[in-house]
């Protein structure tokens, strides 16, 4: 599908490929200096969490169309020990890997829609949209 | 590659002009500290303006730099602080508090002098 890219999350340069790639769809989309960096800050945080706690996974970056509306969507998939209690993990402050704890809960104030997925043992699916106003 | 860390009388000036990975980003915070202790220096200027975003990791490097420095008894002012950047720090759930911060480098200088004067 050419209104989706994605990068592979292996290393932590991969991080910064995919926010790389955000930022240049966020751009060609037409969003704002300000959302665009709303979009980066997202795609960096959850792209960093699969590479934390899953080891590898991928970020994908989609241009979404909905009544005429543009939009941006990050899914990002891994096949990691998935999220045990996600309340808590959407709570602020609360990370168990000696991080700010800002990462998901953070990325739902920066984005339009936020969906999470996760299952013990399998893995993780989070989906967040971003559309411009 | 590194980021190039300059001396000016006892402070260290430092200007980050890309986007920072996190090797980058570690490999400054223990530039910054080696050259603190170097020098001996008394305070020192981080600007920021050409930093378009900062994440969750960006932001707990800074401040743990911050805290280092302090604990080697050098104050650091963040100078040039974009709207976007102030605007996702808060909505991400950052405050980092406690750090002296200037709208430019000319006023980080001139806090960086007062707080140094006192």
């Amino acid at each position: 599908m050419e209104n989706q890219s994605c990068v592979n999350i292996q290393t932590e340069w991969d991080i910064v490929a995919a926010r790389q790639l955000g930022r240049n769809v966020a751009k060609e989309l037409g969003f704002g200096i300000v959302d665009q960096a709303r979009i980066t800050t997202a795609i960096s945080e959850l792209a960093r969490n699969i590479f934390i706690y899953a080891n590898k996974g991928r970020v994908c970056i989609e241009k979404i169309y909905d009544k005429g509306h543009a939009g941006l969507r990050i899914v990002a998939i891994d096949n990691g020990p998935g999220i045990n209690d996600i309340r808590l993990a959407m709570e602020d402050g609360y990370s168990t890997s000696g991080g700010l704890g800002a990462g998901l809960p953070g990325v739902k104030r920066l984005m339009d829609e936020f969906d999470i997925v996760s299952s013990k043992g399998k893995g993780t699916e989070i989906v967040a949209t971003k559309w411009i106003r | 590659m590194r980021i190039p860390i300059l001396k000016l009388y006892d402070c260290l000036l430092v200007s980050i002009q890309w986007e920072l990975d996190d090797q980058t980003a570690l490999q400054f915070q223990e530039d910054l500290l080696h050259k603190i202790h170097e020098i001996g220096a008394s305070g020192v200027v981080i600007d920021i303006t050409s930093i378009d975003f900062i994440d969750s990791f960006i932001a707990k490097v800074l401040g743990d730099v911050i805290s280092m420095s302090k604990l080697m008894g050098a104050k650091v002012v963040i100078t040039g602080i974009q709207p976007a950047v102030a605007i996702t720090l808060i909505e991400l759930g950052i405050s980092l508090n406690d750090v002296m911060t200037s709208l430019d480098l000319e006023k980080g200088l001139e806090k960086l002098q007062q707080e140094l004067g006192e």
